[in-house]
């Protein structure tokens, strides 16, 4: 029965493959390092990862640009279509593996300053949830999508609880559990009544049935019942109202490392399979979908911004104001397609979710490094009130954050402004101008506990006996890169908003 | 004479499924059912993956539930791991302990 099996083309898939390879080549280098700071180790890893950024954008660059600029871009599929290679796929697995390269780089220090974090499996572990983030993007098949979340959330469990002492880290872990595999099942049973519906479990397959059964006036009620559970499980991956419940807990019990880890890279992962699974797969009930969407927006706004006003620990309120921009980030995606259904007003608005996504990621990845940056052995600079009089300890840090807390909130000439802009007006170009009303003024109470930070910061007195803060060349510079580059995507943003666009145009 | 159709086999993957909700949702008590809830509700999903494979007569269907079983199994060794750590730092594994994180 083997003869006639064709062995798939496997360059597509080379930077999985080569991630995959190394990630077991490092786990057994692992065990002869004998450094407790495991600096081979770490080196590997992050090659390893800059290695398959590199791979994707040169297989992008070589295969799929266009030859000529008026010609459509290519879209490779290979293993008999479970895989996708696009451009917008390319783009985010390359920047995905450079946001777990940062996030890597940040937490460098930190990890060293706590033990009993083990570090070879730590490296490891990252290079096994980057992979599945990989699987999740270059999937077109509902098991290459399942397996790629499983790969993702299983490494992420695994990574919260690696410090083996702290009991916040253990309850945050099995929460994430928990409400992952919930989710998972949730997506699952989504997937397997479309599947039921349309007979086949491939992405672009399902889309074409969609549309001859909508042409046909087929009873829809069994994909629309499947649409339910696959929004659910997409809003529990993404953590908007009403299933945000696991943000909070884990990003305030993980280690900052990990909640570095679990806050950045995973969300551009979350975006492309919404992007797949609705945007692609399932367009002909876009009617459906959209509203489904608009309501968790408009829960997640609403509820994140005012309940991030009452925590005091600032991984928490960033765990309420991650439910919040998520919100806002699917206001664009579920105002793409309007009644007279043009495809340009559709690609504006997923471009500006896209952009979204991308500078939300960034400023993230920022903070988080921040705080990093902030903690000592034994301090994990978690609480506002270690916010307090940061200027007078370090000016440079408090510019920094301040940067950072203006861009999260919107204020003008900053990244986050532009990005808040671009979705609000494709909302507006839809029509519902009561949503983007409820945006706005829900931005403004969003508004409040980032400037409450600054506040603390600029005007607050430093505690007497806090401890100096120090930072080595390399993470200040890090950081500085960071900060400015949020700075000046926000002057210039064209060139970010053109690449967004591009790829999203190139790839469906 | 009574014959099986496809939605005997839909009523009884939802109503597993709805079992493994409840069981994940009402459960206030151990967490150890909890996992069994999870179990359940992925078995719920085969039921419906196979019924709808066989429906269909297309064999993709039935090849992905080999895949959930795999996944199950990873699964069920990543969250026993998990809950042995709890055990030892918290010294219990009801679920109302869970509540050092809150707000």
């Amino acid at each position: 029965m083997f003869e006639n099996f064709v062995v798939p083309n496997l360059l597509p898939a080379a930077p999985e493959i080569f991630l995959l390879c190394m990630a077991c080549l490092i786990l057994l280098v692992d065990l002869g390092v004998r450094s407790p700071r495991r600096s081979l180790t770490f080196l590997l890893t992050q090659i390893t990862l800059a290695v398959s950024a590199l791979l994707t954008l040169w297989y992008a660059y070589a295969e799929l640009m266009p030859p000529a600029p008026g010609e459509p871009a290519r879209v490779m599929l290979t293993f008999y279509n479970m895989f996708i290679a696009d451009l917008l796929g390319s783009f985010l697995k390359a920047l995905a593996c450079f946001i777990v390269m940062a996030s890597l780089a940040y937490s460098r220090r930190y990890l060293e300053e706590r033990r009993s974090i083990p570090q070879g499996e730590y490296c490891v572990l990252t290079l096994f949830a980057t992979l599945g983030m990989m699987v999740m993007i270059s999937a077109n098949h509902f098991l290459g999508l399942y397996l790629g979340v499983e790969i993702l959330s299983l490494a992420l469990c695994a990574l919260t609880a690696l410090q083996r002492d702290n009991a916040a880290a253990s309850e945050a872990a099995m929460k994430y559990f928990v409400l992952g595999a919930l989710a998972s099942g949730m997506l699952l049973y989504g997937m397997s009544m479309i599947y039921g519906a349309t007979g086949s479990l491939e992405i672009i397959e399902v889309a074409e049935q969609v549309r001859s059964m909508r042409k046909m006036q087929v009873d829809k009620t069994v994909l629309v019942f499947g649409l339910v559970f696959l929004v659910a499980g997409l809003a529990f991956k993404l953590g908007v109202v009403p299933f945000h419940m696991w943000i909070p807990d884990v990003y305030h019990g993980a280690p900052t490392s990990v909640t570095l880890l679990i806050a950045a890279a995973p969300k551009l992962a979350a975006f492309v399979m919404v992007i797949r699974l609705l945007v692609v797969g399932l367009i002909g009930l876009s009617a459906d979908w959209q509203s489904m969407l608009m309501l968790l927006a408009v829960l997640s706004m609403g509820l994140g911004n005012l309940v991030a006003i009452a925590q005091r620990n600032i991984k928490r309120m960033l765990a309420w104001s991650a439910i919040a921009h998520m919100g806002f980030m699917l206001l664009g995606l579920a105002s793409g397609v309007v009644r007279d259904g043009n495809r340009h007003v559709a690609l504006e608005a997923y471009t500006a979710s896209l952009f979204y996504m991308v500078t939300y990621v960034l400023a993230t990845l920022a903070v988080f490094g921040l705080i990093m940056l902030l903690s000592r052995r034994g301090f994990e600079s978690d609480e506002l009130d270690d916010f307090k009089g940061l200027n007078q300890r370090s000016p440079w840090f408090a510019a920094m954050m301040l940067i950072l807390m203006l861009s999260l909130a919107g204020i003008p000439f900053l990244v986050g402004f532009i990005a808040k802009f671009a979705v609000l007006e494709s909302v507006v170009i839809s029509g519902q101008y009561w949503l983007a009303v409820l945006a706005v003024l829900f931005s403004l109470v969003g508004a409040f506990f980032y400037l409450r930070v600054i506040w603390f910061m600029y005007f607050d007195a430093a505690d007497a006996n806090a401890a100096p803060i120090e930072a080595s060349f390399a993470d200040r510079t890090l950081l500085s890169v960071n900060s400015v580059l949020i700075a000046a995507i926000g002057i210039f943003p064209q060139f970010l908003l053109n690449a967004c666009g591009y790829v999203l145009a190139r790839s469906f | 004479m009574f014959t099986l159709s496809l939605s005997h086999f839909l009523i009884l993957g939802a109503i597993l499924f709805a079992i493994s909700i409840m069981g994940i949702f009402l459960n206030r008590k151990n967490l150890i059912v909890l996992l069994m809830a999870i179990e359940l509700m992925l078995l719920a999903v085969n039921t419906n993956f196979v019924a709808f494979s066989r429906y269909l007569q297309d064999p993709n269907g039935q090849l992905f539930v080999f895949f959930i079983l795999a996944v199950a199994a990873a699964e069920a060794a990543v969250g026993l791991a998990i809950l042995v750590l709890l055990f030892r730092n918290l010294k219990s594994i009801q679920v109302d302990d869970l509540n050092r994180l809150k707000g």
